[in-house]
Formats: structure tokens, sequence, C-alpha cells
């Protein structure tokens, strides 16, 4: 349900990126969001197309790259995803000694913009 | 043309959380922000917590609710300094609300500042507010699978509650199953059972609570080494 505030703050630091660099229009938004941190990107999309109208980021395309979190078994050093809900137990020996490393990161890698000019 | 951005999405909120943070070190005052699902039991932390805290620390409150008066009502009945903030429905506090809730609150009487966020596992572990503690009270009615399936707040933890622990038999909780889904996450996170209603474990969440607020004092108290 946050995502309508995530989002504004997505709009807002891309137009002014592009802004910052001349660019006409806004033709993509890389995000990176850690596994473990609570968005959701078809909610993102939503917000993203309604605000987005009569901006320089209307249109864009938005790629999101999961960065995934991994479980490790402090028994058996077996690795495996981790999401929510967590495994409780290694699938490989059945411990519960578990560790995930993951990040909560969320943010805007880099945004590809066309120059009115150019076209490109 | 591809530009690079590098910027974390929440910046703008991060930035005003630190600004909170600048005025709450100036000020002398140790926040700690309460996350938690509904009915878990903050207000009941806030209020056992605030009734044995030794003399000179004074508590003060910050009560996040989506709507109504319930909770601030309650704590301002033990005439504890509190300002409520309604999000209008809104799923979580963000520092700007925070921000705008200080000026209703006497800073310079306040040692001790809970922020008893809106209850919900989810958002509220994304947003910053300028807390020094991010503490999270689970509950025995709600069940031992909540660290696995809310992997993102318990990994944002500096602490955890379990409260209602005087129910944990009627609700077949199992605490060693809870407590390795948060250490998976989150290794050696302070971990306290208690029961507001009992009083049973209060003493060492108290404890661990007061220390952390004296370091704070106390390294306020150092000398500034430019």
């Amino acid at each position: 349900m946050h995502e309508l505030p995530v989002t504004e703050g997505i709009l807002k630091t891309v137009v002014e990126a592009s802004e910052r660099n001349g660019a006409r229009r806004i033709t993509a938004i890389n995000l990176v969001i850690g596994e473990l941190s609570s968005v959701v990107d078809d909610s993102i999309q939503f917000y993203f197309d309604l605000l987005s109208k009569g901006t320089l980021a209307e249109n864009a395309a938005l790629r999101f790259r999961r960065e995934p979190s991994i479980a490790i078994c402090l028994d058996c050093a077996h690795q495996f995803d981790a999401r929510a809900p967590l495994e409780p137990h290694c699938p490989q020996c059945g411990s519960a000694r578990l560790q995930v490393k993951g990040s909560r990161e969320f943010f805007i890698e880099s945004i590809e913009v066309e120059d009115e000019d150019t076209g490109r | 043309m591809k530009i690079p951005v590098a910027r974390n999405i929440l910046s703008a909120n991060d930035q005003i959380a630190a600004d909170n943070r600048a005025l709450f070190d100036r000020l002398g005052v140790f926040v700690v922000n309460l996350m938690a699902s509904p009915g878990a039991g903050k207000t009941s932390v806030i209020l056992t917590t605030a009734e044995r805290l030794p003399k000179p620390v004074r508590p003060g409150v910050i009560e996040g609710d989506l709507a109504s008066r319930i909770d601030a009502d309650t704590i301002a009945a033990r005439s504890i300094p509190v300002v409520q903030i309604n999000t209008g429905g809104g799923c979580h506090l963000d520092a700007p609300m925070v921000r705008r809730a200080l000026p209703e609150l006497p800073l310079q009487e306040i040692d001790l500042l809970f922020i008893e966020n809106v209850g919900n596992l989810v958002c509220p572990a994304e947003f910053k507010l300028g807390a020094n503690l991010a503490v999270v009270v689970a509950s025995a009615p709600e069940g031992h699978d909540k660290s696995y399936k809310y992997p993102g707040m318990f990994a944002a933890a500096d602490a955890v509650i379990l409260n209602k622990a005087d129910l944990l038999q009627v609700f077949e909780f199992d605490v060693d199953y809870f407590r390795r889904g948060i250490e998976m996450l989150n290794p050696a996170v302070p971990f306290f059972p208690l029961s507001c209603r009992t009083g049973a474990g209060v003493d060492a969440w108290l404890h661990w609570l007061l220390e952390k607020q004296s370091l704070f004092t106390e390294d306020r108290k150092q000398p500034i080494v430019v």
C-alpha cells in the first residue's frame, strides 16, 4: 500500500535527473529491488501509469531487477533462494540453522532518455 | 542515452528522517520507533514501560493511527505528553508526518520518545523516521510464523518484544521456532518475551532500553572533537 509514495519518489527523481541532463523524454527506468523489501512491482506500475501522464516519463518502460536473497545452511552449507515466507528448514539436510543474506535495498539504478533534437 | 542515477527511492524521506534525528540529538531526546501488527500491544508496551521509568527519564509519545484518538487519549490520561498523527488511511508513518507533529510536543521536557507506528508488519519497515531504535512488538495470539512471513520487518529490528507471553501455551506458540525465524535474518538481535498484563519479563526489556538510552545520554556529554 505504500507504493504510491514510492512511485511519487521515483517519478520526482527521474524527472529531475533527465532535466539536469537536458533530455526531453524518458524511455526506460531501471530499478533495483532487494527481495526482502516489501515493494510490489505491479503496484508500482499501476501508480506509475497514472502519475507519469503528461510528464517526461510518460510511457517510459519500468524495468525491475530483483536482487535475490540467499539462505545458507550453517550445517551443510547448502544455499538456496530465500523469499517470504522463509523456509524454516534446509531442503537438503533438514537443519533449522539457517542464515539469510539479502537486501532491503530499493533504488533507481539508471534511466534511459531521448533528446528531442537527435530523436535518440 | 543512459544516465546513471543510483539513488535510493526513499531518499527524500530519509533526508527528513536525518533532520528529525539531528533535532532529537540536539535536544537529547532518545527515540524508539515501535512497529507491530494491530493489536500486538504497542500502546500497552508504551504504558507499561513509561510507568516503570526512573524519575529522571521523562517519556513522551507520538501516536500514529489511521484515524481516531483512542490510543492518544489513553496515554494523555496518564499525564504523558502525547501528539496524535492521523494518517487518514495511510498504512505507515513517514518522516515528514513526524516532523509536522514535533512542534506540538514539549521536546525539552522529554528524554525518551516513543513513536507508535501504524499497526502493520509491512510498510513501516521501509520508512525511516529519525528514531534511534526500531523495535518490533509481536504477540502470542499472532502465531509463531510471523518472522517467516514478514522478513523485511524482522530484518529491520534493533530488538524484538514478544508480548502476551502469559498466553504462549494457550496459543501453542513455539518460541524457539519464532526466534529462529528472526535470527535467520537478524542474528543476535535482543529478544524480550514479556507480558504487559502480568509484568513478567518487563524488567529485562526496561533494563536494555535504559542502557541504550543512557549510552546515548553519555555520548552527548562528550566534548565535541572537531
